[in-house]
C-alpha cells in the first residue's frame, strides 16, 4: 500500500459527513459539471453539489475517459502499467506494481485510484502533468464519492438498447399535449422551473414552417392560421407542411451534409461529377415518407436485393459521394483505400454515431473499439471495383448506364436528361469475388497486418447469424431491435433538426467522449417510438412539432439566462439562426423571385467573378471558370447550388455550411462580420430587396407605412410596432428626398442583378424601398428562427 | 459537448455582458467580436471571453512571445531546394550517372516517375556563392535574397510524408493529409485573438507564378477553418474593386448612406432585444460594425497610392501591378503594420517536372526581390523583431531528372525527403543554415526538421505550447501538430 498522504478537506468532510444533502437529479449535474470556479469551491459547497447517488454513466465514465483512457484506455499499445479503466474487470483487478487495487468498492482508503488523483507530489499524480490534463476537486469528490458508494460498474449507457420507459409524473397536468412533454416537464419540475407559455401564433408558423420545409410562410398562410380557430388548426397546418415538395427539399438537404454530397470529386483538380440524380432520388425519397429503415438499406445494400430496381441501384450513390482523386502521380492503391475508409467512417458515424475513424491507425483511444473492428467493418465497402486515381472526364465505376427513355421510366424523378442520351450513375457494385481487406498497420495503406472479414464492432450486439457477410447484412445488423445506436442516432439528428441541437448534443458521436443526453428517458421513448413506427420519419417529425415543449415561446428569460444560458432544459422553444440555405430561400421566397423546381442539374447563382479562376490549375476542364447560370436558374433554391468543394459557394461557407468533403452531423451558427456584407451587399440579397420593394409597390397597399408594414410582415411573420415603423418610415423618406436629388444613383441600385428593372414605377421611389427591404433582410429576427 | 471552461465563461459572459448593456454600442461591439471559447458548434455571443475583448481561447500566451505576426510566403508547387538553397556539387560531377539504389533507398516514387527505367542524377544548371558576413550558401538565381543572407535562417532539412501536392500542402497548412483540420491562420486566431478590431487577423493574397502559369491549383479549404468556428476562417484580399468578397456597398449608396442605415438597424434589432432579451442580436450589431469598418479599413489597405516610389523601387517593378506576388508582399507589410496576426501569402506555379531550367528561373525572379525586399523594409521599420517571415513550399524535388536529361534541359519530381525553406525575423538566428543533406541532396545526414516539428516552432515563436492549443471535437483533442512536433530550439535567438 502507499505511504499515507495528505487527505485534501474536502474528501474529510466527504467521507465523515457521508452522503451529501442536496437533492439533484441523476443527470441534472450534467449542466454543472464542473466548471473551473468549482476548483476553488469551499468543501461544503462541494460536497453539497454531488448528486445523492453517483452513477457511473453519467457522472463517473465522462471524467475516466476524457483524463484517463489515452494511457489507461482500450488501445492496448499505448496502456501504461498495464492497467486499464475502460473495463470493469481491468479497473478491480490488482495491480501490477504489487500496490494493491486501483479501486477498492467501499473502501476509499485502500484505492490506489483515489490515492493518486489527490496527490501533491508530481511524479505520484494521475493524471500526470505532462499530459497537460487535470481533474477539478469536483471531480475528485464525485471519484471519491462513486468508490465510497460501492464503485458499481455499468455499460455504457449508448451501448445498452433502448427501453420504452413509462410517462414520469408532472403536476402540471394541463401542460403536456404528448408524450415528449412529460419528460421535458418532469425534468423541470425537478430543476423547480416552469415551461414558457405558447408562443404566438405568427411566430409559430414562422417556426414551423423553416423547420418542416426550409421556407417562411406566405402572407396569406399567416392569416388563415391566425383566423382558424379550430381546435385542429395546428394539426392540420403541420400535415399540410409535410405534404409537400418543399418538405422532403428540407430533409434531403440534411442528408446532403451527412452524406458529404457534392458536384465535384474535391481533391487537386477537382473535376466535375455528376451525384445529382442521386440527390433527386433522396428528395424523392423523403417525398413518398420512405421509412427510414428502408431509406437506409437502398443505399447501403440498394444493389445486393433480389433484382434490384434503378431506384435501388441509384439510392446506393450515398456511398460514392466521397473524394475521388485524379492528381498525377499519386498511389492509386493509397487513394482506394481512402474511399473505402470514408465509407467506413461516414456509414459509422452517421447511423451509428461512432467516431470509428479513431480506430484506423490505433486501438480507439476512449471506446471499445479495436483497430482490428475498424477494418472488419471496413471489409463490408472493400469489394467495389474501383480506381484510386481516375483520368480526367472519367465517371469513375462502377456505374449503371442507362439511356433516357429508361431513366424517364423506371426513373422519373430525375430530369433535365434527354432521351436520346444515355447516363453514367455512380453507383455501389461488389465485385464477384471479395477483395480481401487486412488490419492496415499504423493505417499505411500498403502495411497489412492480419486478414480480416466483414464484421461489426465486438462490443455492440453479434451479427446475426443467418446474415450474409455484405452490406445487406450490415443493414440487417443495424435495423434490428437489439441495435442500441441506429435509433437513437437518428431521433436525435431529427431532433437537432427543430431545437437545434440534439439531446445528446453530439450526434456524430454517441461514445465515451461524446456529450451525455439532457434526457435519456426522452431519447429512448422516441427511439422506440421511431422503430415501433415502422421508421416512420414524418410520423416523428410530427410528434415533435406538436409537443407543447416545441410551440413554447423561445425567449430567453431572465432566470434561464444563466441558469440554462443553452435551453439544455427546453425551459423555452427552441431560438437560433437559420441555415445558409433558408436565408438566402428566404430571400428568394418573399421577393417573388424564387423558382420552385424540384430537382435537375445543379445551378451556377451569383458569385463574385474569377474565384474559381483564380485558384485553377491546368487541369480544373469544366470547372477551370465560373460560368454564371441565366434567367429562373439564379434563383433556384440553395440546396441546388453547384458544389465545387475546393471553392464551395462562399455565401454559403460564410454561413456555416460544411465544405462537403466529409460527413458532417451538425453546423455552427455563428455570428460574423462577413456575413454582414453577405446580406448588404451580395448581388442576390440587393437583386431581392429590389423584387420585394417592387411587391411592397404592387400588393402592398397606397400608404408608406402599409407597404413597410407589408414587407416586414411578409418577412419577418409580424407587423413592426410602433417606434420600428416610425424609424422605418423616417428611413424612407430621408432615401426617398435623397434618390430624387440622385436619380442616377437611384437608377443604377436598381440595376443590380439579372431581373430586369420595371421601367414603370418611379426610381426613387422604387429605389427607397429597395433599401428598406434590404434593411428588413438584415434584421437579427430575420435570419433567425424564433 | 459538456466543456466546463465553456460553462464558465458563458456564465461570466452573461454577466459581463449584462454590465456592459449600459454602457452603449461601442464598448459592446468590441465585447463581442471574437469567440473565446467554443464548444462545438456553439453560437458566438456564448462564446465571447469576458477578459480580453478580441481575445482567444488562451487569453494570455503560454509564455513571453518573440513575435507578434507573420507573414507566410506559401511556395506552392514545390520548390527546388537544388537549384535555390541546398548547394550540391556533387551531383554536377556525377550528372547524368544513375542515383546509386543504396541513396534511394525504397524511398517510395510518384506514379510520375515510378515507371522511369533510369534515375539520372541531375546537377543545377546554377551556380551557389557565399553570401553576406554567415557565407549563407545561395544560388545566384536569388540575388536580393544575398542582400538579405544576414538575417534568414535556412533550413536544409525539411521533411514531410506527404508526396503529392494536395496532401501535401494540406499537411503543411493544417497537420493533417486529409482535408477537414483548421488551417494554421485559424488555429492561431483561434489560441490568441486579434490585434486589430478593423481587420481580419488570418489574410490571404494569392498570386499567380510564371514558371509554370497553369500549374497545380489552391483550394480554399487551405485558409478554412475546419471545425473551428468560422470567424477564424482566412479571408482573401483579392485585388481589383471588391478586395474582400461582398465588401464594396451596392451602387447608389455613398458611405453615409450605409451608416444611415447601419444606425437604423442598431436601433432596430436594440428594440428588438429589449423585447426578447436574445444576447445573439448585441452579437449581430456588432458584427454589423465590425463590417463597417471593414469598408473602410480594407480598401485603406489596399490602396498602395501612398506609397512613395521607393518603396516600389525596392519592391520591383511588379510590385505597381496589382494581385502580383511582389504587390502582394507589399500589402503584406501594409497589413502587418496594422497588427493583422497572421498574413498568408501562396504564390503558385513551382511544379517543375520538366522544363525546370527555364521554369524556376522565372519563378525565383518573379519571388526574389519582392521577399528580400518585405524583410528589409520591416527591418527599417523597426518591425522585422516581433515579425516572422517564412519562405517555403510544400516539399522539395528529387536529384534525378524526370524525363529526360540534356546539357541544358531537366525536370524533377516530387521530393518529401529533404527540402530547403528559409524563416527571418523575431526570435530567428539569421544568418544561419540549419540541417544538412547528403552529398546526393536525398536524405538528411543531420538535424531534421518535420513538418510538425516546423508548426510546433513558429507557435512556439507566438508565445504558444503546440500541445496546450487544442480544440475537442469529436471526442478527441484535436491541435494543428497532431500527435508530434518538437520545437527546433537551436535555430531560436
Amino acid at each position: 500500500m502507499a505511504k499515507h498522504k495528505q487527505i485534501p478537506i474536502w474528501i474529510k468532510f466527504l467521507t465523515t459527513a457521508g452522503v451529501a444533502t442536496l437533492i439533484i437529479g441523476l443527470s441534472a449535474t450534467i449542466l454543472e459539471s464542473c466548471s473551473e470556479s468549482k476548483a476553488n469551491s469551499s468543501p461544503s459547497t462541494i460536497v453539497n453539489a454531488l448528486p445523492d447517488s453517483v452513477d457511473f454513466n453519467f457522472h463517473i465514465r465522462p471524467i475516466l475517459s476524457d483524463r484517463c483512457y489515452t494511457c489507461h484506455g482500450p488501445d492496448a499499445n499505448k496502456r501504461e502499467a498495464n492497467f486499464r479503466l475502460d473495463t470493469e474487470e481491468g479497473a478491480m483487478a490488482a495491480l501490477e506494481d504489487g500496490r494493491g487495487f486501483a479501486i477498492v468498492p467501499g473502501k476509499l482508503e485502500s484505492s490506489e485510484l483515489y490515492h493518486r488523483i489527490i496527490s501533491q507530489d508530481t511524479t505520484e499524480v494521475m493524471p500526470p502533468p505532462e499530459t497537460n490534463l487535470t481533474l477539478t476537486s469536483h471531480e475528485k469528490a464525485l471519484i471519491a464519492k462513486w468508490i465510497t458508494q460501492g464503485a458499481k460498474w455499468k455499460t455504457h449507457w449508448s451501448f445498452i438498447p433502448p427501453q420504452k420507459s413509462a410517462l414520469p409524473p408532472v403536476t402540471i397536468h394541463d401542460w403536456p399535449r404528448n408524450e415528449i412533454d412529460y419528460f421535458v416537464l418532469n425534468r423541470l419540475e425537478r430543476e423547480k422551473l416552469t415551461p414558457a407559455g405558447e408562443a404566438d401564433k405568427a411566430t409559430l408558423i414562422r417556426r414551423l414552417s423553416f423547420d418542416l420545409r426550409g421556407l417562411p410562410p406566405t402572407l396569406e398562410e399567416i392569416d388563415a392560421f391566425i383566423a382558424d380557430e379550430t381546435e385542429g388548426a395546428y394539426e392540420a397546418l403541420v400535415d399540410r407542411l409535410m405534404d409537400t415538395d418543399a418538405y422532403a427539399e428540407r430533409m434531403a438537404t440534411e442528408w446532403l451534409d451527412v452524406s458529404r454530397y457534392a458536384d465535384s470529386h474535391g481533391y487537386q483538380d477537382d473535376l466535375e461529377r455528376f451525384m445529382w440524380p442521386w440527390r433527386d432520388w433522396v428528395i424523392h425519397a423523403f417525398r413518398q415518407n420512405m421509412p427510414y429503415d428502408q431509406f437506409i438499406k437502398w443505399q447501403l445494400a440498394g444493389d445486393l436485393l433480389p433484382n434490384p430496381t434503378h431506384e435501388q441501384i441509384l439510392a446506393t450513390g450515398f456511398n460514392r459521394n466521397h473524394m475521388i482523386n485524379q492528381e498525377g502521380g499519386i498511389i492509386p492503391e493509397e487513394y482506394r483505400v481512402e474511399y473505402v475508409a470514408d465509407r467506413t467512417i461516414t456509414t459509422s458515424m452517421s447511423l451509428l454515431g461512432l467516431t470509428l475513424e479513431c480506430a484506423r491507425c490505433h486501438d480507439h483511444k476512449y471506446d471499445p473499439i479495436l483497430q482490428k473492428d475498424f477494418y472488419q467493418f471496413f471489409a463490408f465497402f472493400n469489394s467495389v471495383e474501383e480506381k484510386g486515381q481516375i483520368d480526367y472526364g472519367e465517371i469513375p465505376g462502377p456505374v449503371m448506364e442507362l439511356d433516357g427513355k429508361t431513366i424517364k421510366e423506371t426513373l422519373a424523378f430525375v430530369k433535365d436528361i434527354p432521351e436520346d442520351t444515355t447516363f453514367k450513375f455512380m453507383v455501389m457494385e461488389d465485385m464477384d469475388t471479395s477483395r480481401q481487406a487486412y488490419v492496415l498497420i499504423r493505417g499505411g495503406y500498403d502495411n497489412h497486418g492480419e486478414p480480416v472479414e466483414p464484421g461489426t464492432p465486438a462490443a455492440l450486439p453479434p451479427f446475426p447469424e443467418e446474415a450474409p457477410k455484405n452490406r445487406l447484412g450490415l443493414v440487417q445488423w443495424l435495423t434490428q431491435p437489439n441495435n442500441p445506436l441506429t435509433s437513437r442516432v437518428a431521433v436525435n439528428r431529427y431532433w437537432q433538426m427543430h431545437f437545434g441541437k440534439g439531446i445528446v448534443g453530439t450526434p456524430d458521436d454517441f461514445g465515451n467522449q461524446g456529450s451525455l443526453p439532457t434526457h435519456p428517458a426522452l431519447l429512448d421513448w422516441l427511439a422506440t417510438y421511431f422503430v415501433a413506427s415502422g421508421w416512420d420519419i414524418q410520423a416523428l417529425h410530427k410528434k415533435i412539432v406538436m409537443s407543447a415543449t416545441y410551440c413554447q415561446d423561445s425567449r430567453p428569460r431572465k432566470e434561464l439566462q444563466e441558469r440554462d444560458p443553452r435551453n439544455e432544459l427546453l425551459a423555452r422553444g427552441p431560438r437560433h439562426r437559420l441555415a445558409a440555405e433558408m436565408i438566402r430561400d428566404q430571400a428568394l421566397a418573399v421577393s417573388g423571385l424564387l423558382n420552385d423546381k424540384v430537382g435537375g442539374r445543379s445551378v451556377k447563382p451569383y458569385q463574385p467573378k474569377g474565384l474559381w479562376a483564380g485558384v485553377t490549375g491546368g487541369g480544373g476542364g469544366s470547372l477551370a471558370k465560373y460560368v454564371q447560370d441565366e434567367n429562373d436558374k439564379l434563383y433556384r433554391k440553395s440546396m441546388y447550388t453547384f458544389w465545387k468543394r475546393t471553392v464551395p459557394p462562399p455565401s454559403m461557407m460564410m454561413f456555416d455550411t460544411p465544405e462537403r468533403n466529409r460527413c458532417t452531423l451538425k453546423r455552427q451558427a455563428t455570428s460574423t462580420p462577413l456575413q454582414a456584407l453577405v446580406l448588404l451587399n451580395d448581388p442576390q440579397f440587393v437583386e431581392a430587396s429590389r423584387l420585394l420593394a417592387y411587391r411592397m409597390i404592387a400588393d402592398g397597399g397606397e400608404s408608406v407605412e402599409a407597404r413597410i408594414g407589408f414587407a416586414f410582415r411578409t418577412v419577418t411573420g409580424r407587423s413592426p410596432g410602433v417606434d420600428e415603423m416610425r424609424l422605418l418610415r423616417l428611413y424612407f423618406d430621408k432615401q426617398y428626398a435623397r434618390f430624387q436629388a440622385d436619380e442616377q444613383g437611384a437608377e443604377e441600385l436598381l440595376e443590380v442583378g439579372e431581373y430586369p428593372h420595371d421601367a414603370c414605377l418611379e426610381t426613387a421611389e422604387a429605389a427607397a424601398y429597395t433599401l428598406v427591404a434590404s434593411s428588413i433582410f438584415n434584421l437579427n429576427e430575420t435570419v433567425t428562427k424564433s | 459537448m459538456s466543456d466546463p471552461l465553456y460553462d464558465h465563461r458563458l456564465t461570466m459572459n452573461r454577466r459581463h455582458f449584462l454590465s456592459k448593456m449600459s454602457l452603449g454600442l461601442g464598448s459592446l461591439a468590441l465585447g463581442s467580436l471574437l469567440p473565446g471559447c467554443m464548444a462545438e458548434g456553439e453560437s458566438l455571443m456564448a462564446s465571447a471571453a469576458p477578459t480580453n475583448p478580441l481575445g482567444g481561447i488562451l487569453g494570455k500566451p503560454h509564455f513571453s512571445p518573440k513575435i507578434k505576426r507573420i507573414i507566410y510566403l506559401f511556395q506552392s508547387g514545390g520548390p527546388s531546394q537544388l537549384e535555390l538553397f541546398d548547394y550540391k556539387p556533387l551531383l554536377r560531377e556525377m550528372n547524368g550517372e544513375e542515383l546509386p539504389d543504396s541513396v534511394r533507398n525504397g524511398q517510395r516514387l510518384t506514379g510520375m516517375t515510378s515507371g522511369q527505367a533510369s534515375f539520372p542524377l541531375a546537377g543545377s544548371l546554377y551556380d551557389f556563392k557565399q553570401h553576406g558576413e554567415s557565407g549563407l550558401w545561395l544560388s545566384n538565381l536569388l540575388p536580393y535574397t544575398a542582400n538579405i543572407a544576414d538575417d534568414i535562417c535556412v533550413i536544409n532539412s525539411m521533411h514531410t510524408e506527404a508526396i503529392n501536392h494536395d496532401p501535401a500542402i494540406t499537411f503543411f497548412q493544417t497537420g493533417s493529409q486529409q482535408p477537414g483540420r483548421p488551417s494554421m491562420g485559424a488555429w492561431l486566431s483561434y489560441g490568441l485573438g486579434s490585434e486589430n478590431e478593423n481587420l481580419p487577423t488570418f489574410t490571404v493574397l494569392l498570386s499567380r507564378g510564371t514558371g509554370r502559369p497553369m500549374g497545380q491549383p489552391l483550394y480554399s479549404r487551405l485558409w478554412g477553418n475546419g471545425f473551428l468556428h468560422s470567424l477564424h476562417q482566412g479571408v482573401q484580399f483579392r485585388s481589383g474593386k471588391d478586395p474582400v468578397l461582398y465588401l464594396q456597398d451596392p451602387p447608389g449608396m455613398a458611405r453615409g448612406d450605409r451608416r444611415e442605415m447601419l444606425d437604423m438597424l442598431a436601433q432596430l434589432n436594440e428594440m428588438r432585444m429589449a423585447e426578447v432579451n436574445d444576447p445573439e442580436i448585441s452579437s449581430r450589431i456588432a458584427q454589423y460594425e465590425m463590417a463597417y469598418r471593414m469598408q473602410t479599413s480594407v480598401p485603406d489597405v489596399m490602396d498602395l497610392s501612398d506609397e512613395p516610389d521607393h518603396v516600389f523601387r525596392m519592391y520591383g517593378p511588379d510590385a505597381a501591378i496589382p494581385g502580383t506576388y511582389a504587390a502582394n508582399c507589399l500589402l503584406a507589410r501594409r497589413l502587418a503594420e496594422r497588427d493583422v496576426r497572421f498574413i498568408q501569402l501562396y504564390h503558385m506555379g513551382w511544379d517543375h517536372h520538366d522544363n525546370l531550367p527555364g521554369a524556376v528561373k522565372k519563378q525565383a525572379k518573379d519571388v526574389d526581390q519582392a521577399s528580400a525586399a518585405l524583410v528589409m523594409d520591416l527591418k527599417q521599420r523597426g518591425m522585422l523583431e516581433d515579425t516572422l517571415v517564412i519562405w517555403g513550399g510544400e516539399f522539395g524535388r528529387t536529384n534525378y531528372s524526370q524525363g529526360e536529361l540534356t546539357a541544358t534541359n531537366y525536370g524533377r519530381d516530387h521530393h518529401p525527403r529533404c527540402f530547403s525553406m528559409w524563416m527571418a525575423g523575431g526570435g530567428i538566428k539569421g544568418g544561419m543554415t540549419y540541417g544538412k543533406t547528403d552529398d546526393f541532396g536525398y536524405n538528411i545526414t543531420q538535424d531534421p526538421v518535420h513538418v510538425h516539428d516546423f508548426q510546433a516552432t513558429v507557435m512556439h515563436l507566438l508565445g504558444v505550447d503546440h500541445e496546450r492549443l487544442t480544440f475537442k471535437h469529436q471526442g478527441r483533442r484535436f491541435r494543428l501538430t497532431d500527435v508530434s512536433g518538437e520545437v527546433v530550439k537551436a535555430i531560436l535567438a
